[in-house]
């Protein structure tokens, strides 16, 4: 094992007894934690990553909240993602995928906001989320509950993917490498409330999907990366690019110029282009799995941003092992006609034996479906 | 590094009191009573943490699951007491499109059955040295569209052995290799699925000792377009297949959904296909279709890559034993087919092939000799149904096909020692006889 976790853990001994009382927490905060990779708290709370303090779940010192283009659909839970990296070091920047130094933890909480007797609240809204002044940073647990919260550590051989669940109290989150389900009601704003799994992935489903060079099967973040991550966040000291904010701390190095950066569209940002808007939500729900290396290899479908062959986008192509998946349909898409493409079939599907993404959800994303409807139904052409 | 490990957790035992409270987590709520809770948290765990050479062990008994098992260390051994003795239940799955999903090499699983997945049964995406032993895959319903799609389902594999296993129910295949290199397919039992076996974009398979009965298609071999790997290199023999008559109950839009009820072997747009040794009996259709790409309903330049070859080439049909077969074909074409051209009480020859050959290859109006369809079974006949000009000059001359092509090599698999080739036949006869 290298020599920064023991600097690391002597700078974090340094740091929180000199920093004691003097951090954002009202109380003294302790630094983050580094573990090896045989030697995993059971408890999310001895990371010190994000912590309940006060009525609210903060960030630690350096452990700074981001925000991606388009997520990742996840049964419409609201996710608060984090970075942290050992002092003294930054991701290299690349176009498709930072070099993160070894020591780098990243974390994404998932997490509803409350919708009255104990049901979760289906909203796009996630201002709502947050203590008053403090947007992008401080959970108010008074309106959220907390269901999850996955870290990615990036260990000298490759990363390692760790699940923990939330308790009913929500004080702690508990290691669970076989994940959870959890029977949740979801309430529509001023609408219906429904039943549904909630349902925490195993530790190999995380790598099912983080792999998405399924051969080598190293894991890899999916989302912080130059094209999701190129938009503004609300930090404390002012609304600023993500990409530069992350070199402005010394989180990374290599950044060129801002204009040139690749950057994917917001899926639900009705102003730009639909065919920007779907692709980038195929990019993130599909191409990890739906990419040349990607597990989705063998049905030769590729949903990943950088594909150009639109029969390999799905485009009349028939399906090679679809099973129940094929919904009775011929093609993956047929050009103007969402109600005859399997594509459209499996993301509206809810069964687990034919819907898409695999995993990840029980239930439909409707504003999502209804982008791919839009985008299939505007695409010309036919397939005879 | 263990002391860098311990290092780092003082570090956070003396600082994690200040802001934080441990507590214990809630358990889940329970969803399904019917449900082994602990015992598939415990086997999930275990799949998970598992080291190589972790021999898993799955006890006796019927275990309930609802949630889908992977495993992704490669040497690792999962075994059961039995195909009918451990059984792993996915009735009522509420996650997971498999049962198990495996993404690793020299991987064994054996002596244990996957029952009623909502998905796949057993899925291996990628990996080397794959056995797969004495597992039975059942849907306990019977044939149903509803049904998971595959059984067996190694795929982007190399060097894989399925043996003594035992598949029933998938509304795809029952046992379906797709992607893969060297891979034997050899004494196992497919039954009540839409495709028995199925041999897909496979490079070098040898399918034999095998009974495949009461599918709509007994054992196929395809290539399908805009798949990374075109197959090739495939022999059948030794296997009985017999009256693969049950109603094709695949989802519409899938390759296996345009297989004739009554098809004992299929080929189509494979090429090399060696059949022979055979015991083909009773396929209502024909005990052998050969095809190509086009009669899948699929083919326009649209939906195929440029380089894709749709044309079976290369198929040698010999010493193979037929009976009965032919007398009441599927598709109402191929009815008319059977009514005009051999009567009321006839039947279609034992070999149905669409005809289509790739007339760019031809030199002086013939096929090269390697890319023809050669027969030797006696007085087995062969009908060429015209497809590509709509069933005009169906033709019955075997004399094109009286011929002969050199044969392929025999797949050999460096962990598949003759001993363990005894063992493997002598299962086949405690399956023969579980089942009967």
């Amino acid at each position: 094992m290298s020599s920064w976790e023991l600097r690391g853990s002597i700078v974090a001994l340094l740091l929180a007894a000199v920093l004691s009382g003097v951090s954002g927490c009202e109380k003294p905060r302790s630094q983050v934690a580094v573990f090896g990779v045989d030697a995993i708290p059971a408890h999310l709370s001895d990371w010190h990553l994000i912590e309940v303090v006060d009525g609210v779940l903060t960030p630690n010192t350096g452990v700074v909240p981001y925000d991606l283009n388009t997520g990742l659909f996840t049964d419409y839970a609201h996710k608060l993602r984090t970075v942290w990296m050992p002092a003294g070091t930054s991701a290299i920047y690349d176009k498709e995928q930072f070099e993160y130094p070894v020591g780098t933890i990243l974390s994404k909480t998932f997490y509803y906001p409350k919708g009255g007797d104990g049901a979760v609240l289906r909203t796009d809204n996630f201002a709502d989320d947050y203590a008053p002044g403090r947007a992008g940073e401080a959970l108010d647990m008074a309106r959220v509950r907390l269901m999850e919260t996955r870290l990615l550590v990036r260990r000298e051989d490759g990363w390692q993917a760790l699940p923990y669940v939330w308790n009913a109290a929500q004080t702690e989150a508990v290691l669970e490498i076989a994940g959870e389900v959890s029977r949740l009601h979801l309430k529509a704003v001023g609408g219906e409330t429904s039943a549904f799994n909630y349902v925490v992935p195993d530790a190999n489903q995380c790598a099912g999907c983080h792999a998405d060079n399924f051969t080598g099967r190293e894991i890899s973040p999916l989302g912080p990366r130059a094209r999701h991550l190129n938009k503004r966040y609300p930090y404390r000291g002012g609304t600023e690019n993500q990409l530069v904010y992350w070199q402005k701390i010394g989180y990374l190095s290599g950044l060129p110029e801002l204009d040139s950066l690749p950057s994917l569209a917001s899926f639900s940002d009705a102003d730009l282009p639909l065919e920007e808007r779907a692709r980038a939500y195929l990019d993130i729900n599909c191409g990890h799995c739906h990419n040349p290396a990607g597990a989705a290899d063998t049905s030769g479908l590729m949903l990943n941003h950088s594909e150009t062959d639109w029969r390999r986008l799905g485009l009349c192509k028939p399906p090679v092992a679809a099973g129940t998946g094929s919904g009775e349909r011929l093609f993956a898409i047929v050009p103007g006609e969402p109600d005859s493409s399997i594509l459209n079939f499996r993301v509206e599907s809810a069964d687990p034996g034919a819907m898409m993404p695999e995993l990840g959800r029980s239930l439909v994303h409707e504003e999502g479906a209804e982008l791919l409807r839009q985008w299939v139904a505007a695409l010309p052409g036919t397939c005879l | 590094m263990k002391t860098l490990s311990y290092m780092g957790a003082i570090v956070a035992v003396v600082f994690a009191s200040a802001c934080s409270q441990g507590d214990k987590t809630d358990r889940a709520n329970v969803v399904d009573a019917t449900v082994a809770y602990d015992f598939q948290k415990q086997l999930l765990s275990q799949l998970i943490s598992a080291k190589p050479g972790d021999v898993v062990q799955i006890p006796e008994g019927k275990f309930q699951l609802n949630r889908s098992l992977s495993l992704n260390i490669d040497g690792v051994t999962i075994r059961g007491a039995g195909m009918d003795k451990s059984i792993l239940s996915f009735k009522n799955q509420i996650q997971g499109a498999e049962g198990l999903l495996v993404n690793a090499s020299n991987f064994i699983i054996e002596d244990l059955a996957i029952e009623d997945t909502i998905g796949d049964a057993l899925k291996v995406n990628e990996g080397e040295n794959i056995i797969i032993r004495n597992v039975r895959v059942e849907w306990t319903n019977g044939p149903a569209t509803e049904n998971g799609a595959y059984g067996i389902y190694p795929v982007q594999t190399k060097n894989t052995l399925v043996e003594g296993s035992v598949a029933i129910g998938a509304s795809d295949a029952g046992i379906y290799v797709g992607q893969s290199r060297n891979v034997i397919v050899r004494n196992n039992r497919a039954e009540f699925n839409v495709a028995g076996i199925e041999i897909e974009n496979t490079i070098g398979a040898d399918v034999y000792g095998n009974v495949a009965t009461n599918n709509t298609g007994g054992i196929l071999v395809f290539n399908m377009p805009n798949l990374p790997q075109p197959g090739h290199s495939t022999r059948v023999y030794n296997n009985k297949i017999f009256k693969n008559n049950t109603e094709n109950f695949g989802h519409e839009g899938t390759p296996v959904a345009a297989v004739p009820a009554g098809s004992g072997v299929v080929i189509n747009s494979n090429d090399k296909v060696e059949i022979f040794n055979n015991e083909i009996a009773d396929n209502d259709t024909a005990n052998i279709v050969v095809s190509s790409y086009f009669t899948s309903g699929y083919y326009s330049d649209k939906s195929t890559q440029k380089d894709f070859d749709p044309y079976p080439e290369g198929i040698y049909i010999y010493n193979n034993h037929f009976v009965g077969g032919g007398t009441s074909p599927d598709r109402l074409e191929l009815k008319a087919l059977k009514l005009t051209k051999f009567g009321l009480n006839g039947s279609l020859p034992d070999v149905l092939w669409d005809g289509v050959i790739n007339s760019e290859k031809l030199v002086n109006g013939k096929l090269p000799d390697d890319l023809r369809l050669c027969m030797d079974n006696g007085d087995a006949g062969i009908v060429n149904v015209d497809f590509i000009n709509d069933y005009k000059n169906i033709s019955t001359d075997i004399a094109p096909h009286k011929c002969h092509l050199s044969k392929l090599p025999q797949v050999m698999l460096d962990f598949d020692q003759p001993d363990t080739k005894q063992e493997g036949e002598d299962h086949l006869a405690v399956i023969e006889g579980a089942n009967e």
